[in-house]
């Protein structure tokens, strides 16, 4: 009865998110204030029949209602309560649900927290949205409805949820990529809503930033606790494999950083007016084109769980026309576009469209090599598959460009930089850090030279952020705290990405990966660290069984750490899954796998140490941060106080 | 030439080098990474009439003949053989095997070919399926009539 109810709601969500589409488009254009004003209530209507929708479904897991058959396929009655909850993601239907559920709420985010738009603006904002969402609502309805039962006969008892998708990191891993995904659907409104009223200014520029930083930060942190859990679950010790289902939200995610500075520009100078709208429709794209590549299971993947081909056209096509009828509506208006602004080749706005095109290229570098295959495939000429050593290739090359930019751009000025003030200071860092880097790999003993590359590019980094906050704040301690909050984000952003580049070079040059045959009582020495495998123990779990290997770590004879890694079994689902032991360190992390028993009671075991693979993410961690300090700054609400302030502007968006 | 234009033909033909420059590279790092895929016949038989050279860097994706897993004594070598609709070539590989890793099971394996039929590799992937069986084998098995492992003949 609850399913029917929840199947109902999702009905009745469609038929608002149908009028949201409608009413509002029309008041604005027609300046009918009645019509307008009915978009908050439609979109706040249409996220709660969604929420409410969700909780029955979630109520279904709970209960362990297996007449439903996404819970029967996706839950067990020996499947521990908080897994339960989080299965109702843990396949294809459910985890659509939970994006329309985002979706509805960045909608209703979008109708509240825009106090300061004018009515007609946030009116078409919110009926594009509408429209999207009637995408999203009728593929859900149509093509993948989570609430099918099956009766008159079903199951006894579920086949449980996928072991690998049973751990920490996955329950919030899917929902914080969602809300980056779908939150670029808000940049994209506001941008096809400015092309629609042919009216894209700074003010245009300004609302839409801190829609794009959020949805920025969510899928940063969505992509770097993908990348944890794949090192903690897969048991490989790996943190990024060029896979399919990874590239595709890495490009949503490159765009993204670049929308996010030419947004920048576009707000402060009044140029690159239509570059910005193309890496908004870009954005939005790249996102539904990652949830087509992930969910049609086109390509193979480690992580894709949810996969049906016929529901891939579905998607395709809502693809084709979201990009057709964006592209379309900026050829008509592109040549409306002016940039007015002036800026001369040495100037911050230079350095800047040089990261948009290099972050572009980059995004294509990932597009072609996640798109190859499948094209080269289609074509007949046989099945390929393009390797890790080939993105990685590539990224070598186009980062050290982008570290330039990145050194050069801050202490750029806007329109005109002379010369030779930047030169000195790109000398003195360059120098600095040059030094920094040669000590060091001098100083140690068989220096990788692709390391010593990755600490000169970061140190750089970090000497260039250090000038520009001096030079802000003319040397003077005092001024520091002058400096504003987004002014700060920025320096965490790039410090952030400083160390992200840091782990990720110490990590690929530096670790040490032994897959050994051990028995009980062996030692190995790795690095400096002694790994004593004192033996194996069985384990019963609530719904696995399976081993569990012991191992003590010593270094200079003393003990430094246990580790317990676990093999387990999945009796419902007869599958096998690995559970890594890993110390966490600053500088280090010891990472243990247990493989299989071998013929003669010995056991197969992996030990790795990996240096600073914790800066990667704390990197990613740090630039979400930085991204939060934008958010706040108080520019954003200032210009609210301001409009709400100055009578006659806005007649009815600003009051209430 | 007058000053702006100077300009803009210094800008456009940066661009063009840049972009030319970043194309080229692209396709030379994807000429030295794409690894064709082979099923174990047509590494033997070779595929549309070319076989794989030695030493070549491919895929190979086959089933695991039954009781072809061998195992070293002393280390963690293992080799086995694979095996789609004719000939069988052997895989070698050194390290942990993937958790599904089963006989029977159809697998993918990453390396190179280190004699007509021996193929060195680095990686072995099998999927958390029961069913899995590469995408690309099941296309070179289409239309063939299933064997249980148990009752082929592989001799």
């Amino acid at each position: 009865m609850l399913a029917e109810l929840g199947h109902f709601s999702l009905v009745l969500a469609l038929f608002l998110a149908i009028l949201l589409s409608v009413y509002p488009l029309w008041g604005a254009q027609h300046g009918q204030v009645q019509l307008m004003r009915a978009a908050r209530p439609l979109a706040v209507g249409m996220f709660l029949f969604t929420a409410f929708a969700y909780l029955c479904l979630t109520q279904g897991f709970l209960d362990h209602d297996f007449s439903l058959a996404y819970v029967a396929h996706n839950s067990n009655s020996q499947l521990p309560w908080y897994y339960r909850i989080t299965a109702v993601w843990g396949g294809h239907e459910g985890s659509f649900l939970l994006w329309v559920l985002i979706f509805s709420l960045w909608t209703v985010a979008v109708a509240l927290f825009s106090r300061s738009i004018p009515l007609e603006i946030l009116s078409r904002v919110l009926a594009i949205l509408g429209l999207v969402g009637v995408g999203f609502y009728l593929y859900i309805l149509l093509a993948s409805n989570p609430f099918e039962r099956l009766l008159p006969f079903y199951p006894v008892d579920g086949r449980d949820l996928n072991p690998l998708l049973q751990d920490f990191g996955m329950i919030i891993h899917p929902p914080m990529l969602y809300m980056g995904y779908v939150g670029f659907s808000v940049v994209f409104a506001f941008a096809i809503a400015a092309l629609i009223a042919g009216r894209l200014d700074s003010t245009w520029a300004r609302w839409s930033r801190p829609w794009t930083l959020a949805a920025w930060v969510f899928l940063t942190l969505g992509i770097a606790l993908g990348s944890w859990w794949a090192y903690n679950e897969l048991g490989w010790g790996g943190w990024w494999f060029w896979d399919p289902v990874e590239n595709a939200s890495f490009m949503p995610w490159l765009v993204g950083t670049a929308l996010l500075h030419s947004l920048a520009v576009t707000e402060k100078r009044k140029v690159f007016k239509s570059w910005t709208v193309l890496l908004a429709i870009a954005a939005f794209s790249l996102s539904l084109l990652g949830t087509f590549l992930v969910r049609s299971g086109i390509l193979v993947s480690v992580h894709s769980f949810a996969s049906d081909p016929t529901r891939g056209l579905f998607i395709l096509g809502l693809l084709v026309l979201v990009i057709g009828g964006s592209l379309l509506l900026y050829a008509l208006r592109a040549p409306q576009l002016r940039s007015t602004g002036r800026y001369e080749l040495l100037s911050r706005e230079t350095m800047l469209i040089g990261n948009n095109i290099l972050l572009s290229a980059a995004t294509l570098v990932v597009l072609m090599g996640t798109l190859l295959p499948l094209v080269h495939k289609e074509l007949g000429l046989g099945s390929i598959s393009i390797g890790a050593p080939f993105f990685d290739q590539m990224f070598i090359y186009l980062v050290i460009p982008f570290v330039l930019l990145l050194a050069m751009g801050p202490i750029s000025r806007w329109k005109h930089q002379p010369w030779p003030a930047l030169r000195n200071q790109l000398l003195t860092a360059f120098s600095l850090s040059l030094a920094c880097a040669a000590l060091l790999h001098f100083g140690t003993d068989g220096a990788s030279y692709m390391a010593t590359l990755g600490i000169l590019l970061s140190v750089w980094i970090v000497f260039s952020t250090v000038q520009e906050v001096r030079q802000r704040s003319d040397g003077k301690v005092a001024r520091i705290s002058q400096l504003t909050v987004s002014h700060w984000g920025m320096v965490m952003g790039h410090l952030g990405f400083a160390a992200m580049i840091l782990g990720v070079a110490m990590v690929t040059s530096y670790s040490q990966e032994r897959d050994v045959r051990m028995a009980a009582g062996e030692t190995l020495n790795l690095n400096g660290y002694e790994f004593v495998f004192l033996g194996v123990e069985e384990l019963q779990g609530p719904n696995y069984e399976g081993h569990v290997a012991k191992l003590d770590v010593l270094r200079k004879g003393k003990k430094i750490s246990h580790l317990e890694a676990e093999k387990r079994f999945y009796p419902v689902q007869r599958s096998m899954m690995t559970e890594a032991a890993v110390d966490v360190g600053l500088t280090r992390d010891l990472y243990v796998a247990l493989g299989e028993q071998l013929n003669n009671g010995d056991w197969a075991l992996r030990i790795y140490v990996k240096p600073f693979v914790r800066w990667i993410w704390g990197g990613a961690i740090l630039m979400a941060l930085g991204g939060v300090l934008s958010i706040c700054d108080k520019r954003y609400r200032m210009a609210r106080l301001t409009q709400s302030d100055a009578p006659g502007t806005s007649p009815a968006g600003a009051r209430a | 030439m007058n000053p702006r234009r100077k300009q803009r033909l210094i800008a456009v033909s940066t661009v063009v080098v840049v972009i030319g420059a970043a194309i080229g590279l692209m396709l030379y790092a994807l000429g030295q990474n794409i690894d064709l895929f082979y099923t174990p016949s047509e590494i033997v038989q070779g595929k549309d009439g070319v076989k794989p050279r030695v030493g070549q860097r491919l895929r190979v994706g086959g089933l695991v003949v039954p009781g072809s897993v061998k195992r070293d004594e002393n280390s963690l070598a293992v080799t086995f053989d694979l095996v789609d609709t004719g000939p069988i070539v052997q895989v070698s590989y050194q390290g942990i095997l993937p958790d599904l890793f089963r006989e029977g099971q159809g697998i993918v394996a990453t390396g190179h070919l280190s004699a007509a039929n021996q193929i060195l590799a680095e990686e072995v992937l099998a999927k958390h399926d029961e069913e899995y069986m590469p995408p690309e084998l099941a296309e070179a098995m289409k239309g063939i009539k299933h064997v249980k492992p148990q009752d082929a003949n592989y001799n």
